[in-house]
């Protein structure tokens, strides 16, 4: 889990103020077993990440018996989103939650800055290039920054396609968004 | 100046329909792009439109209050309940006239829903924020794609400027406001396209002279979207997209 208190002073103040108060609703959240629990839900495209890591995962509140739980979605029409909707109720019904419902919040609207650090590191792993700075687009099996854009649309509506200039391999890129 | 809920609803299903007729007409090219990464391309700015299109009839759906629901208004309206711009649904043509139409329509988008986000209706802000950040890639990949075929081949060049005086007649519609839409502005909800109109010619002028592609004369146009009065291309659309909803009414995946 991300905690705010680890991040490198350096990285404080690339924290947006919309991903602040999404750690800050965690931290002082009353349902932390139902936060932890949704840290099984990965993006079904991009599996090392969590719908926490994406920032997809925005709050977990209660009225009376029923609990909500407030995503925001990436990309408008991302089939992803129906997957995440469905895993959702999966991890939480085998958990014994019955009285639930999944809320859709589309303002403020999702971006790529909402990765954290950690989540860019398994990204890379996994060989995807983070989003980043356009000139600062580096392969991700050699970290050359010599690379070109094949098309602005990848396999998925997030990412795009380019080829690195030194070691020749294709890779994908996720867009910062 | 306050606007009732029902002229809310016309306005929304307005932007919902423009946005899935043009989603309908890009996937038409899933696995038929003239390439792997051009299909996916294509494929994804459909997605990207069918979920603008999605968001706002659910939106439209809310308003009303009766029941309805996003799929009521995709696959229970007939031709004339439709209300997307003309543009929008002309058949897909070849390569170069879906790159031109998109093209065209990405340039007035982009600064349609820049100026969206100021709504004092926050859902209809929210989408076009979502709408907005999504433009700026699609319009990217057009314009490239227009310089590519304009200044191309003698081939790709003709057929861009063949497409182009084709469509040109129907981006006049573009830029129409009729008594709802003033109302919707004067509310402080919607945009006023006709202010849109100087800044997007002279950005597309830019582009096709760039392309090396002339620019066509203003001597047509048509129009009656809006109206409901569509081009013969709309009903062959609804009769692909609306069968199986028709066949077998409320069925499901
Ligand atoms: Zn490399």
């Amino acid at each position: 889990m991300v905690n705010l208190m680890s991040t490198p002073s350096s990285k404080i103040s690339l924290l947006s103020v919309e991903n602040y108060d999404r750690l800050k609703r965690r931290q002082e959240s009353n349902h932390k077993a139902v936060w932890n629990l949704l840290d099984a839900v990965k993006d079904p495209e991009i599996p090392p990440l969590s719908i926490w890591d994406l920032g997809v995962l925005q709050d977990i509140t209660q009225q009376q018996a029923v609990i909500t739980v407030t995503i925001t979605p990436t990309y408008s029409g991302c089939p992803a989103m129906q997957v995440i909707a469905e895993d959702i109720t999966t991890v939480l019904q085998r958990a014994g939650y019955s009285n639930f419902r999944i809320a859709t919040r589309l303002s403020p609207a999702w971006t790529t800055d909402w990765l954290s650090e950690s989540a860019r590191n398994r990204l890379r792993q996994y060989g995807v290039t983070p989003p980043q700075e356009e000139d600062a687009i580096f392969c991700p099996q050699c970290s050359s920054t010599e690379v070109r854009l094949i098309s602005e649309f990848g396999s998925t509506a997030c990412k795009a396609l380019y080829q690195c200039k030194t070691c020749q391999e294709p890779f994908d890129y996720f867009k910062r968004i | 100046m306050l606007i009732d809920k029902s002229q809310l609803k016309i306005f929304v299903l307005r932007l919902a329909d423009d946005a899935l007729v043009i989603a309908h007409r890009l996937s038409e090219w899933c696995s038929h792009g003239p390439s792997l990464e051009e299909d996916l391309a294509l494929t994804n700015v459909a997605l990207d439109y069918m979920g603008r299109a999605r968001m706002f009839y659910g939106y439209a759906a809310e308003i009303a209050g009766d029941g309805s629901t996003e799929d009521t208004y995709a696959y229970d309206r007939d031709c004339r309940d439709f209300t997307n711009l003309l543009i929008h649904e002309l058949p897909r043509g070849d390569f170069a006239f879906t790159m031109a139409r998109q093209y065209l329509v990405d340039e007035f988008n982009l600064a349609y829903m820049e100026l969206l986000q100021q709504s004092k209706d926050p859902t209809l802000a929210a989408i076009a924020t979502k709408a907005n950040k999504e433009g700026l890639y699609h319009l990217r990949r057009s314009r490239k794609w227009l310089l590519r075929l304009g200044d191309g081949t003698a081939e790709s060049h003709n057929r861009l400027q063949q497409a182009m005086e084709d469509i040109w007649g129907y981006t006049t519609e573009l830029f129409e406001m009729d008594e709802l839409e003033q109302a919707i502005v004067e509310a402080g909800i919607g945009v006023n396209a006709i202010h849109l109109h100087p800044q997007w010619k002279q950005r597309v002028t830019a582009t096709l002279t760039e392309a090396t592609i002339t620019v066509p004369s203003s001597d047509w146009a048509v129009t009656g979207g809006r109206k409901g009065i569509h081009t013969e291309a709309l009903g062959h659309i609804l009769s692909d997209m609306q069968f199986l909803q028709r066949a077998y009414p409320g069925q499901q995946w």
